[in-house]
């Protein structure tokens, strides 16, 4: 069972979460992501903003294996996981990630949606693996719906649930893929309101987003990427006012309005 | 319906009915076409053997449907096996619907119940019913595996990468998100599927089992007279608009429990 899984073979690299070397990725002969160097310690908060197509989103499918690499090292908790040896299973046990358009199963109950990763691939009991995803469900704002069918929910509440399904594993880091990209603006910001009280207690996290202002509060570090490259990396309060390329210059006067 | 609607349709229903019965019963050769198809006395004379022969087709359906389901759907995840040591497999399973998908049934029938106790191998059953069996449960298996593979890959793929990202392997993903979605959708073709089972158990007609088809044949080579074909057709129809009904029932009970407001 993956419960007991640890990442005791191997030298340890470094002692950062997460650590990215020089990574490429293509699609046919289009680059995607080009020499990306990102380093993820415990409790950091990293947003990687930029226009669409800039690789946001491949990155994060990278960082979860979900994508095979061309070059580069992915190191997670001291483990070289880019190494196709790796169990990729074991990786993303230990990883969670919440998409854009939620990606819930339609026939399972909110609550067997939740339940289904910790029962079958950790090895949790039924009723333990129910009990926290209730406690969850309810500190979303869900424990009405713990009985409803994904589809009887609204957006937020869906990506919420997304969110709850992530979070049930205890992964050690959490990936977000433009989750509020697909919701009506009224329903944004009780999905953002969620992800800061996630921030706010220490989550590790890194998220793809087109919300500026939410980048620049929970942040610990923003990455502004430009046909697959991270062009510029600093603190919120860095990019978000003295950038130092004029591109990051440009983007940001585009999506923040004066 | 409001009252004018109601009264539209009312007349609408008696005209055209009243058209078809007409026609029917005008035309030339109508008393000839009721004495040789429907005629009471024949029908009643013949219908204890076809109801006892009509007990095996209930009964071969009931055996076959069951084995078809899981066959077809061992055959369907077959196809969708992407492991380089299950190739051989695969290629089993695309050699397999080609085949018996391509074969007219009638003819698997008669192969597998002549043919299979002629070889006279030891331990092969020489019962031609249960031969007769094993090539309809062969046939329908193949149609039905590209039923399920359809619903299968009617499963979006971000599905598959949200159970990958929660960490399930390939197997469990296919057993938990995608095989149970798949299932739903392909209820109906499903059923339309078996109901044409439920017919075709009457080509076991062909040998010489004792089936509602052969009783009426037999009656009806004897009588001279086809009223038992009529027997048999009501007998059918009988058995698969329940079903037909139940399915319905079953559809819209998923849909509104998973459905938010797209019943109506």
């Amino acid at each position: 069972m993956l419960t007991s899984f640890r990442f005791e073979q191997g030298p340890r690299v470094s002692d950062a979460l997460l650590e990215v070397e020089n990574l490429r990725k293509s699609y046919a002969d289009r680059l995607v992501l080009d020499e990306v160097d990102l380093t993820v310690s415990s409790g950091d908060v990293i947003c990687l903003i930029g226009s669409s197509g800039s690789g946001k989103s491949t990155l994060l499918r990278c960082l979860d294996l979900l994508e095979e690499i061309d070059d580069g090292v992915i190191t997670f908790e001291g483990r070289e996981v880019s190494d196709p040896r790796v169990d990729r299973r074991a990786v993303r046990g230990r990883m969670g990630m919440v998409f854009q358009a939620y990606n819930l199963f339609p026939h399972l109950s909110v609550l067997d949606n939740v339940t289904l990763a910790p029962r079958k691939v950790h090895g949790v009991a039924r009723a333990e693996a129910e009990e926290r995803a209730r406690e969850l469900l309810t500190r979303f704002g869900l424990a009405e719906h713990v009985t409803s069918h994904p589809d009887r929910l609204s957006g937020g509440q869906q990506q919420r649930v997304a969110l709850v399904r992530a979070l049930a594993t205890r992964p050690a880091l959490l990936l977000l893929d433009e989750i509020t990209a697909a919701l009506d603006p009224e329903l944004v910001a009780d999905v953002l309101d969620s992800v800061r009280s996630l921030a706010a207690e220490g989550t590790t996290m890194v998220l793809a987003t087109h919300e500026m202002h939410f980048a620049r509060d929970v942040a610990t570090s923003v990455c502004f990427l430009e046909q697959g490259r991270i062009l510029e990396q600093g603190p919120p309060s860095q990019i978000f006012t003295e950038p130092r390329e004029e591109r990051t210059r440009q983007f940001l006067r585009r999506v923040l309005p004066a | 319906m409001d009252r004018r609607s109601l009264l539209v349709a009312s007349v609408a229903m008696a005209l055209v009915f009243g058209v078809l019965v007409l026609g029917a019963t005008l035309s030339p050769g109508w008393e000839t076409v009721q004495a040789t198809f429907f005629d009471w006395g024949h029908a009643r004379d013949s219908f204890p053997a076809i109801r006892d022969g009509f007990w095996l087709n209930v009964k071969m359906f009931l055996i076959a449907e069951p084995v078809i389901l899981v066959l077809a759907l061992a055959v369907a995840l077959a196809r969708q096996a992407r492991a380089p040591w299950l190739v051989p497999l695969r290629v089993v399973a695309v050699i397999y619907t080609d085949l018996f998908r391509g074969v007219p049934t009638i003819l698997l029938v008669v192969l597998f119940a002549f043919g299979m106790p002629a070889l006279g191998l030891q331990g092969v059953p020489l019962d031609p019913f249960f031969w007769a069996l094993v090539a309809l449960v062969l046939s329908y298996g193949a149609y039905v595996a590209e039923v399920f593979r359809a619903g299968i890959e009617s499963i979006h793929p971000s599905q598959v990468a949200s159970a990958q990202a929660l960490g399930l392997s390939r197997g469990q993903a296919m057993r938990h998100v995608v095989v149970p979605q798949a299932v739903r959708r392909v209820v109906p073709p499903l059923l339309n599927d078996f109901v044409s089972l439920q017919k075709d158990t009457a080509l076991v007609s062909s040998v010489a089992i004792f089936d509602a088809m052969f009783a009426a044949r037999d009656y009806a080579n004897y009588n001279f007279n086809y009223t038992p074909l009529v027997v048999v057709a009501a007998f059918f129809v009988a058995m698969t608009v329940p079903l037909a009904r139940f399915t319905d029932w079953l559809q819209r009970r998923y849909a509104e429990r998973e459905r938010a407001g797209a019943v109506r």
